[in-house]
């Protein structure tokens, strides 16, 4: 049976320990993975501009030894005026094996892959889903804390609107987690529905909020840094009295356990201060690292090749 | 005391809350069928009880839909050689397609003919709550 990958729900958790698992053993010795996507090709469609996600697909892709077609944005693509996605996606799956697509539109993906004649990945549709990188994130953890079980997480800065965030709860949540620090302002606090599904699945798990980093970043095994954009606030005075709260600097660092690690989806405005950059707990940008690896993995799973060749 | 004769077969829209029946009938569009149709307003002689109905004589496909969104008073009885058949209770449904527009406007249904979303009933308390099948938004349905 044909699968996409829309939203993380769509994986079980069996499903994505083994992806973590082949994008580890990728990470290892990514040249016995070179050629297993030889003859594929990917269509790598992105409607909206998002040249990181991008270019970690095309990565992935080459580096398995497939093909990629496909455009960067909508302006350069059939679809720019009046041609439904329907139609789009229709064709694209004649001239590919695989596609990747963004959006800027919510729910765009789904519609692509009722019409699609083969897998559709989800690389972000607006503010909705974005599972390639609650895989990043999962892989990421799981390289640095050895396991996704048993943590205590603080998520920092924008967890209103960061969906992202969201679904890396909400998943994170399923493996057992021990504790999670919300750590927001009053503005960008957890949506109260995200508080009750936590509060309604997963009971065990301990749930505190927190207006200051350096009052609880000490208790953090891990810290998940999140951009705070300043059109979330009502007013500059608010946004200026805030920032330096939600800045991790050395100073803060020194407060965090010495095997706490630091993530960040990336690309951060000013969230994380250049100066911690060289600090070994800082992993965000090994985490990028990681990102090709595990869409390697997935790439693989989508198209059935390599570790998950038919036999 | 009966204004218009029963009808022999068809659809009999009984207990609709009084003052809604214009709605239902507009909803229904049974201004635009072929079919023979009442719209009786205000019956009933006790005042604090009275209800709109609507008879549809003849074969006519009732979207209960329609109906549990605008008013779950409604009894729908069916109609056979002026019996009544079949007597159905309508509920708020579930399941909505068509009836409502999402109101995230990022959902792709706004900008794309083929993303035709199904709205599944999330909540209910004082007002309807669907939550897109694409978006996964919530949208609230206040159809009073
Ligand atoms: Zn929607």
């Amino acid at each position: 049976m044909m699968r996409h990958l829309i939203e993380p729900k769509d994986l079980t958790n069996d499903e994505m320990l083994r992806l973590i698992e082949i994008g580890q053993r990728i990470y290892k010795d990514p040249q016995a993975y070179h050629g297993v996507a030889r003859g594929k090709i990917l269509a790598s469609l992105f409607f909206e501009p998002s040249t990181r996600t991008k270019f970690s697909f095309d990565s992935a892709m080459l580096r398995l030894g497939g093909e990629i077609i496909g455009f960067a944005d909508a302006n350069t693509s059939s679809a720019k005026k009046g041609e439904s996605l329907a139609d789009t996606i229709r064709v694209m799956s004649f001239y590919s094996d695989l596609i990747v697509m963004r959006h800027p539109k919510e729910g765009a993906p789904l519609l692509a892959s009722k019409y699609s004649e083969v897998p559709v990945i989800n690389a972000g549709d607006g503010g909705h889903n974005h599972p390639t990188q609650t895989l990043t994130d999962l892989i990421t953890i799981s390289q640095y804390k050895k396991t996704l079980e048993n943590h205590c997480i603080a998520f920092v800065g924008d967890l209103k609107y960061g969906r992202t965030v969201h679904s890396l709860i909400k998943t994170m949540a399923t493996f057992h987690s021990k504790k999670f620090i919300l750590v927001s302002p009053d503005e960008l606090r957890l949506p109260e529905f995200l508080l009750k599904y936590l509060e309604e699945n997963h009971p065990e798990i301990e749930i505190q909020e927190a207006h200051y980093l350096e009052d609880v970043i000490h208790e953090a095994d891990i810290i998940y840094m999140t951009r705070i954009q300043k059109e979330r606030f009502f007013n500059e005075a608010d946004y200026i009295k805030l920032k330096d709260s939600f800045l991790l600097d050395k100073e803060k660092m020194q407060r965090a356990r010495k095997d706490a690690i630091v993530m960040h989806p990336l690309p951060r405005v000013n969230e994380i201060a250049y100066e911690i950059d060289d600090d070994p707990r800082s992993v965000y940008f090994e985490q990028s690292k990681l990102g090709v690896y595990i869409r390697m993995a997935l790439i693989c799973k989508m198209l059935e090749v390599g570790d998950y060749a038919a036999r | 005391m009966r204004l218009v004769n029963s009808i022999k077969n068809g659809i009999v829209i009984d207990h609709i809350t009084k003052g809604r029946g214009l709605r239902v009938y507009h909803e229904l569009k049974l201004d635009t069928i072929e079919n023979t149709t009442v719209l009786l307003m205000n019956v009933g002689s006790d005042h604090l009880n009275k209800k709109d109905i609507i008879k549809i004589e003849g074969d006519f496909d009732l979207n209960h839909e329609i109906l549990g969104l605008i008013d779950t008073n409604i009894t729908v009885n069916l109609i056979e050689n002026e019996k009544v058949v079949k007597k159905i209770f309508v509920e708020v449904p579930e399941k909505v397609s068509n009836l409502i527009k999402c109101q995230n406007p990022r959902c792709i249904s706004h900008t794309d003919d083929y993303a035709k979303p199904v709205f599944t009933l999330v909540g209910k308390n004082g007002e309807l709550q669907y939550q897109c099948s694409y978006c996964e938004e919530v949208t609230k349905v206040k159809f009073k």
